[in-house]
């Protein structure tokens, strides 16, 4: 008897080693798909989750918001205008083709031709060839954001690409509107690869058999992926085991998740900050700092934080979040209704005055409640708000038109470095250049844009912090804008499936080293 | 018969040209397209640029026009977000739609009846007060309430019943996926069909009641009473099918309506139908897809309306649909 019950916890643990070897399948709920796998189509989250699915960047963020070498092993900054990266031997592309450094140069080359991610090549000229794995990234002048666009490339098959396909099209065409031979097909060098795909309703990922990267600790061969657009859906379909790993997740179910003792949540301060812009050229009132001043310190951000978000969020009074070069210590937010309503006194307007306000209402988290919270607090200082709320879809237009005296914008910086925000929300707007493109206050100081213009041609970090925290100072001490928050990011998964050691702020899980018990 | 077909075939199209011409004129509200398509960053001039390829930047009517010349051939434009010819898009989504409607009309056509003539013959029982009861809040609780709470009750807190999705399907005549015919696709449609019933069936149950109330107070019923006909004979062969008439006229119409709470249901569920897609379509800007759908929506409607009229005529002799005169 006791051999038996030997023999049977040997085959056990056999079975417990061996079985995660063979059928590891990950049912995954986002609350969207990627519009196309053409992975230079279009720059969104959804399309920077699949790439990092499907293919493998050069090197990438870690949880720190460090860089982690991928296919490229090693880089080094060689003079003010060059970086060279070393590519990994060895590495595959799911065709079997070798990768070398031709198809870093082919994949830098579509990148600066697609619509959506040229703006980040903007200041690179050239990607060298030096030898098959050895390539250059050349900026046009000294650039210090090389590392953070080199997260962006996911080397492509060049072969793979090349030539038209048997409706004539030329395969390594990036079309925005309509079919294209890439929108459909993919060949690159990540865990996974796509073995169906029913846009809006599946995609179903298998782990790629030669995958370079054999230290991955990920155990998962197969990934479902569904689409679950509504988030009480999505969360139901979690606790109820139809999903092993869903994300976002609602604040409002936040508590219920957590309690769960079936699943496990994950969040961690996010990088989108939600602000107010006040438009001084719209109501002349507003170009007055003072009145500016008033307005942030009417709002009680935290407060907002507090009751509307849940706590999920991160009360803010600039724009760069804690761990970017920009992050200014010791700016902190300032609710003060008293001082409030003596600057506005002093600006002349006690008896205050009354604004248009926008804000969309399925853009954001919360962002419509918010926007009434942030309507009821301006009436404490006789700011009379007359607030429009409506659809995301509708909310651009009315933002490019400038539609209303305060408009509401968040913003994730695409570099996750300090200077974008200043360069696309509050730098001088200017057609010729795109900078200030979202400046709906058209808030313009010469100095603030000369200290962004100059950190981007420094490529010392600490001369560049200095100037980033400079830049948020000024915003500060002229209320710009007015910062609410920076909104977190929370995802949850079945107990015995590790996400904590794959999520990361930028919400690209890296699922190639999910571990599933 | 043929003209009868004929003159409603004009009619549809009538419909159909005025269902474009509404949804095309509504477009410029819903939204930008490009916004859908490009990244944040991208500048506006790009976006300019892009709105002139798209032919965006026409004026109303020519864009009409155009879309009318290439709807005559069968072409209702390429949905931006599916890459896809519309109609195949939507056609493609029309099985997972027609499953669900084919699973609640079934319960409500296994509950209505008989709990609407139950209801009518024995209005004082406590089963009737009850199911009246019950019937005024299925109508007043909004689908996806309904649905949320299915959800919550037999798929979460229970278990029995998966939350969303469609399950597996099954290939029938070469093109028509069904999920009616496997296992797992009827567990998964377990839910949908009640939430998408709970609308309708109320409504039913409480219409053949109040129909049936009527056709009992009937002189013909009366007399059947004197001469002496057993119960039976009466509720079901006299009363029961002179009830219909009303009912199936009503009932084709709920018919199309069933298809615009599938919107709602599919949503929640996330079946993979074209309500869904619909609103999704609309989150999206997908213009294209948009303006297809409620074409495609307008001519459900006709084909329902018309084919309601045959039975209607069918059942009941005195109606002639084709409106030619009886001679005496």
């Amino acid at each position: 008897m006791k051999k038996s019950l030997t023999g049977f916890a040997v085959l056990a643990g056999f079975l417990a080693v061996a079985w995660p070897l063979h059928a590891k399948t990950l049912n995954l709920a986002y609350d969207a798909d990627p519009v196309s796998l053409d992975i230079h189509e279009q720059l969104s989250g959804g399309t920077l989750q699949l790439s990092h699915m499907v293919c493998d960047p050069l090197i990438r963020w870690n949880q720190e918001l460090g860089f982690d070498p991928r296919v490229a092993s090693s880089w080094e900054r060689l003079d003010e205008t060059t970086v060279r990266f070393h590519l990994r031997q060895g590495v595959k592309f799911h065709s079997g083709r070798e990768m070398t450094a031709e198809d870093v140069k082919f994949t830098f080359d579509r990148l600066k031709a697609s619509e959506d991610f040229k703006g980040i090549f903007v200041n690179f000229s050239d990607a060298v060839v030096v030898d098959d794995h050895t390539v250059d990234l050349v900026t046009i002048n000294p650039y210090p954001l090389v590392e953070h666009t080199a997260t962006y490339i996911f080397p492509l098959d060049r072969e793979f690409f090349s030539g038209n396909d048997e409706r004539g099209r030329d395969k390594a065409e990036i079309v925005k509107h309509g079919d294209s031979f890439a929108s459909t097909n993919i060949s690159c060098t990540g865990p996974y690869t796509v073995s169906s795909r029913e846009q809006g309703v599946k995609v179903v990922f298998d782990r790629f058999a030669d995958y370079w990267d054999t230290d991955s600790p990920g155990n998962v061969n197969q990934i479902i992926f569904t689409p679950i657009k509504e988030g009480p859906t999505r969360v139901a379909a979690l606790l109820s085991g139809d999903i092993d790993f869903a994300a976002p997740i609602p604040p409002a179910d936040l508590n219920r998740i957590d309690s769960s003792e079936k699943v496990d949540l994950v969040t961690m301060s996010g990088t989108r900050i939600i602000t107010f812009q006040l438009n001084q050229k719209r109501k002349p009132e507003l170009a007055d700092a003072r009145v500016r001043l008033a307005i942030v310190h009417a709002i009680n951000n935290a407060g907002i934080v507090e009751k509307i978000m849940k706590n999920f969020g991160t009360a803010a009074a600039q724009q760069s979040p804690k761990g970017y070069l920009g992050y200014n210590a010791s700016l902190q937010p300032r609710f003060d209704l008293e001082k409030a309503r003596a600057l506005m006194a002093e600006a002349g307007h006690a008896d205050g005055f009354s604004v248009t306000m926008m804000a969309p209402n399925n853009r954001y988290v919360n962002d419509a409640k918010i926007a009434e919270a942030v309507a009821g607090m301006l009436a404490k200082i006789n700011i009379q708000v007359d607030l429009t709320t409506m659809p995301k879809a509708q909310y651009w237009p009315k933002f490019d038109e400038r539609a209303a005296d305060i408009m509401m914008i968040g913003w994730h910086s695409d570099t996750e470095d300090s200077a974008n925000f200043t360069e696309f929300l509050a730098m001088t707007p200017d057609e010729e250049t795109g900078y200030g493109q979202y400046n709906s206050g058209n808030y313009s100081n010469s100095e603030v844009d000369r200290l962004v213009l100059d950190s981007a041609k420094e490529t010392d970090p600490a001369m560049r912090a200095v100037m980033l925290q400079r830049v948020e100072q000024i915003l500060h001490d002229e209320a710009a804008f007015v910062p609410l928050h920076w909104q977190d990011r929370a995802w949850a998964a079945r107990k015995g499936v590790h996400i904590d050691q794959v999520v990361n702020v930028m919400n690209f899980p890296y699922l190639g080293d999910l571990v599933m018990d | 018969m043929l003209a009868f077909l004929i003159r409603r075939l004009g009619q549809a199209l009538v419909v159909m040209l005025v269902i474009s011409f509404l949804s095309f004129s509504i477009q410029d509200e819903l939204g930008d397209p490009l916004r859908e398509l490009v990244g944040q960053s991208v500048s506006e001039e790009t976006r300019e640029k892009l709105r002139d390829e798209m032919g965006l930047n026409d004026p109303f009517l020519v864009q009409y026009w155009r879309f009318l010349g290439n709807a005559v051939r069968g072409d209702l434009g390429t949905s931006y977000f599916f890459k896809r010819p519309a109609l195949e898009v939507i056609l493609g989504k029309l099985p997972a739609t027609i499953d669900l409607v084919i699973a609640a009309t079934f319960w409500i056509l296994l509950f209505s009846i008989p709990v609407g003539v139950f209801a009518a013959i024995r209005p004082d029982h406590w089963f009737s007060r009850v199911a009246m009861g019950l019937s005024i809040l299925g109508i007043s609780i909004p689908v996806f309430l309904t649905a949320i709470f299915l959800i919550y009750l037999f798929a979460v807190e229970l278990g029995w019943l998966p939350s969303y999705g469609r399950g597996d399907t099954r290939m029938l005549f070469g093109g028509w996926e069904t999920s009616l015919l496997t296992r797992d696709g009827l567990r998964h449609i377990f839910l949908p069909s009640i939430s998408l019933a709970s609308v309708i069936l109320p409504l039913f149950v409480r219409m053949i009641r109040s129909e049936m109330m009527e056709v009992l107070e009937a002189e013909y019923i009366k007399f059947a009473w004197a001469k002496g006909l057993r119960k039976r004979r009466i509720w079901m062969l006299h009363a029961f099918k002179n009830t219909l008439l009303p009912v199936i006229t009503v009932g084709g119409v709920q018919l199309g309506i069933m298809v615009a709470y599938t919107i709602l249901t599919e949503t929640v569920f996330q079946w993979p139908g074209m309500g869904f897609m619909f609103l999704e379509a609309i989150h999206r800007v997908d213009t294209p897809l948009i303006v297809a759908y409620l074409i495609v929506v307008g001519l459900i409607f006709v084909v329902t309306n018309t084919v309601v009229d045959i039975i209607y005529g069918l059942v009941n002799p005195m109606v002639n649909i084709t409106g030619q005169r009886n001679e005496p």
